[in-house]
């Protein structure tokens, strides 16, 4: 067998039904090989950067290894930023890369990068091969070491020769990585720490975030806060872990998160994190977080735990075991709430007294407006997955949306990539075709990526694209407005250029323009019912700030909120 | 903020130095010294490292190592437990009138002469980091032409009682 065939039978031994690439130089006996046939769907990408996003989005929508496939220098250079993403988020990612012939590695060979070298501080692992017989016992480690501890990318750079070799192959069933032991136990004496703590607690919340989705363990997590009572946050990264319409589910705590989430995890006298990392956009000033409480962290990764916030009960182990274990362990000491009643209504409260609010004027279409439309028009449809790219859409689509699922809601959380709505989308297309797969884009955001709306309509993959249009560079321009006084300087779009609605039809898809809310329903519908990709170009006011807001570095319990007064404009 | 000095047990594969020494520029650590060098295996390297750091950077230091695929263990090599040598080559600029004394002297803190020029001596000196300091400032008033230290390397004593590879974390 050739080193290039070995690659797809590798793909297809580790069950990965999708890959999205872009063949090039370096790269192309494997993709000559994908001519001699397999059962992996290839995914034609336009750029590196879309292939590595659409395997992320692929890779979080259905909880399997995300592949990615590109040719030597610019090809691997162009999937850093997916690379990149991929580590913030602990996105299961493998990128294979070809690579000049060994004979020329190290001699500025045309399209020659190391790229192993530039990706070292945001892989997990990664691997250049100069020898097939290597290639079956490498490939089956980048799939495992993607796969199990803390998730996140892998990198696997295969010289042309090597894909050209001829050798006997034989897939390896054990890894053979000595250094490689995530946990796999969670310590007993930490577990039953945990559940005196909760026990004794009189305001105690839970602090969910992404770990929980990778962990698969939403209905463990679902089931410790319904038998408990234990009322949550959930980040950004974790929402949909626990249902948005849990009636203990407070929604996300952070920069842009509601002030009765920030509140309850700041005044909280237990924090229970599970799966999150006390982020700055969730913390704030670290010295005034959640300053009563004691802290208990359970993650996969034990370098998480204490790296921001120091905590009392550190629980490091998989989280679908520790959740399920503490759910036992409290189920015996809990009193089923009552302890902490008080704190569960003082909670409501809050809820009741700070919901997310925007002033509506007439004659001029709110974005908030628009995600409310969305939420309404997909609320009957079974199974929704939201994208989105990074801004101030992205926050709007968190308050807004009601995801009920897990991994319904895909976002680039620690990185914040823009772009990473479209590709992302696409990816999550492929993973579950059966799902409606709506973009919240931004105008700043839809144009780092849009070229993808080629794959999406070439590839039938149809994704619904909503672009959250203001003109501008909406979240830049806000912290212009706020903290640079007012000098725009560089974020102004315009909504005109492009014409979206035009730009989809020269790709092959379906182009919306919505100027004014009594267009928004009939537009949105139409593209839901487009039978095909869709673009919904929403303009919508330039000068809307999102709020609530923590300001960079200030306490999460000064939050923010929308000003009170009416706003007039002409 | 105090020196640590940290054990490494490494496969000895391609990129495995470059992974752990990328791991201390990228989380801002300082690395003093790095030994590197092979071991009663031969798939496996130790590295000694030496940083200057606070308790919670040494214990995040650890845990971020043990994530790196090839690391196979990460040790403290705490002073009381363990032994440290290191090697020093230090030329030190010298008239042939005063030779004498410096050879004297440098008999005294057990170093060797390994080298003699006309004007110029360099000697060789294996020994506790702290001796080779000793040394170094004992020879500064004849004139440092060039030194150079391998860095620590260093091993848990037998006689401190225990494994003589503990695992620090985990």
């Amino acid at each position: 067998m050739l080193g290039s065939d070995a690659i797809l039978r590798a793909l297809e031994l580790e069950g990965v039904r999708v890959a999205f690439g872009i063949p090039g130089g370096a790269i192309l006996p494997t993709y000559d090989a994908i001519a001699r046939g397999t059962s992996v769907r290839h995914v034609l990408a336009r750029h590196e950067q879309g292939a590595g996003h659409m395997a992320e989005g692929y890779a979080r929508a259905s909880g399997e290894v995300g592949v990615a496939i590109a040719t030597s220098g610019p090809g691997a250079t162009n999937l850093v930023t997916p690379i990149a993403d991929a580590w913030m988020d602990s996105t299961p990612l493998v990128c294979i890369t070809g690579q000049v012939r060994s004979s020329l590695i190290g001699t500025d060979a045309f399209q020659e990068t190391d790229a192993t070298g530039i990706t070292m501080p945001i892989v997990k692992h990664s691997w250049l091969v100069q020898d097939v017989e290597e290639l079956p016992g490498v490939l089956k480690a980048a799939f495992h070491v993607a796969r199990t501890g803390r998730q996140g990318p892998v990198l696997v750079d295969v010289a042309k020769d090597v894909q050209e070799a001829e050798f006997d192959f034989d897939y390896p069933d054990e890894v053979d990585l000595p250094g490689w032991k995530p946990p796999r136990k969670v310590h007993p004496k930490q577990l039953a720490e945990a559940a005196r703590a909760i026990a004794a607690a009189k305001r105690p919340i839970v602090y969910a975030g992404g770990g929980v989705l990778n962990a698969d363990a939403c209905a463990e997590l679902l089931h410790l806060v319904d038998s408990a009572h234990l009322p949550a946050v959930v980040t950004l990264m974790g929402k949909g872990c626990l249902p948005d319409s849990h009636p203990l589910n407070y929604g996300a705590p952070g920069m842009h998160g509601s002030k009765y989430a920030n509140w309850a995890l700041n005044k909280a006298d237990l924090v229970i994190a599970v799966g999150a990392r006390f982020d700055d956009r969730v913390t704030g000033k670290v010295a005034a977080f959640a300053p009563g409480a004691k802290v208990i962290h359970f993650d996969i990764d034990a370098a998480e735990v204490g790296k921001i916030r120091e905590a009392e009960i550190p629980v490091v182990g998989p989280l679908k075991l520790a959740l399920a274990q503490l759910a036992d362990a409290v189920g015996a000491t809990a009193t089923d709430g009552v302890a902490w009643a008080p704190w569960l209504r003082q909670l409501e409260e809050w809820r009741a007294q700070f919901p997310f609010r925007y002033t509506k004027v007439e004659g001029v279409l709110k974005p908030q407006t628009a995600l409310e439309a969305l939420r309404d028009l997909t609320a009957d449809r079974d199974e929704v997955i939201w994208t989105t790219g990074v801004g101030q859409h992205q926050m709007w689509a968190m308050q807004y949306l009601v995801c009920d699922r897990p991994r319904s809601f895909i976002t680039s959380g620690g990185l914040g990539t823009m772009g990473y709505g479209v590709p992302a989308a696409i990816g999550a297309k492929a993973a579950r075709p059966n799902a409606t797969v709506v973009c919240v884009d931004g105008d700043g955001c839809f144009q780092m990526t849009c070229q993808e709306l080629a794959t999406a309509a070439l590839e039938r993959l149809p994704i619904v694209a909503v672009v959250i249009n203001n003109g501008w560079l909406g979240m830049v321009r806000q912290w212009q407005e706020m903290f640079y006084d007012e000098r725009f300087t560089h974020t102004h779009l315009t909504h005109a250029v492009p014409d979206y609605a035009l730009l989809a039809e020269a790709y092959g898809c379906a182009g919306f323009t919505v100027e004014n809310e009594d267009q928004l329903e009939d537009a949105l519908a139409g593209a839901f019912a487009a039978g095909r990709t869709a673009v919904v170009d929403v303009r919508c006011d330039p000068e809307e700030k999102c709020f609530p807001m923590v300001p960079a570095g200030a306490a999460a319990v000064d939050v923010i909120e929308a000003p009170d007064e009416e706003v007039v404009r002409a | 903020m105090s020196a640590h000095t940290i054990s490494v047990r490494l496969e000895n594969k391609p990129g495995a130095l470059a992974r752990v020494s990328q791991l201390f520029s990228r989380r801002g650590y300082n690395i003093h010294s790095l030994a590197v060098g092979p071991t009663e295996h031969k798939d496996i390297s130790r590295l000694t490292l030496r940083v200057d750091c606070s308790e919670h950077s040494l214990e995040q230091i650890e845990k971020h190592m043990h994530k790196l695929v090839n690391v196979l263990r990460v040790t403290e090599l705490r002073p009381d437990e363990s032994l440290e040598r290191e090697l020093a080559l230090i030329t030190v600029s010298v008239n042939p009138e005063r030779r004498a004394d410096l050879v004297a002297l440098s008999q005294v803190a057990g170093a060797k002469v390994a080298d003699v020029g006309r004007d110029a001596m360099t000697f060789e000196l294996v020994g506790r980091p702290d001796q080779l300091d000793a040394f170094e400032e004992l020879v500064r008033p004849y004139g440092v032409r060039e030194l150079v230290r391998t860095g620590r390397v260093g091993l848990r004593r037998p006689s401190a009682g225990g494994r003589t590879t503990t695992p620090s974390v985990h």
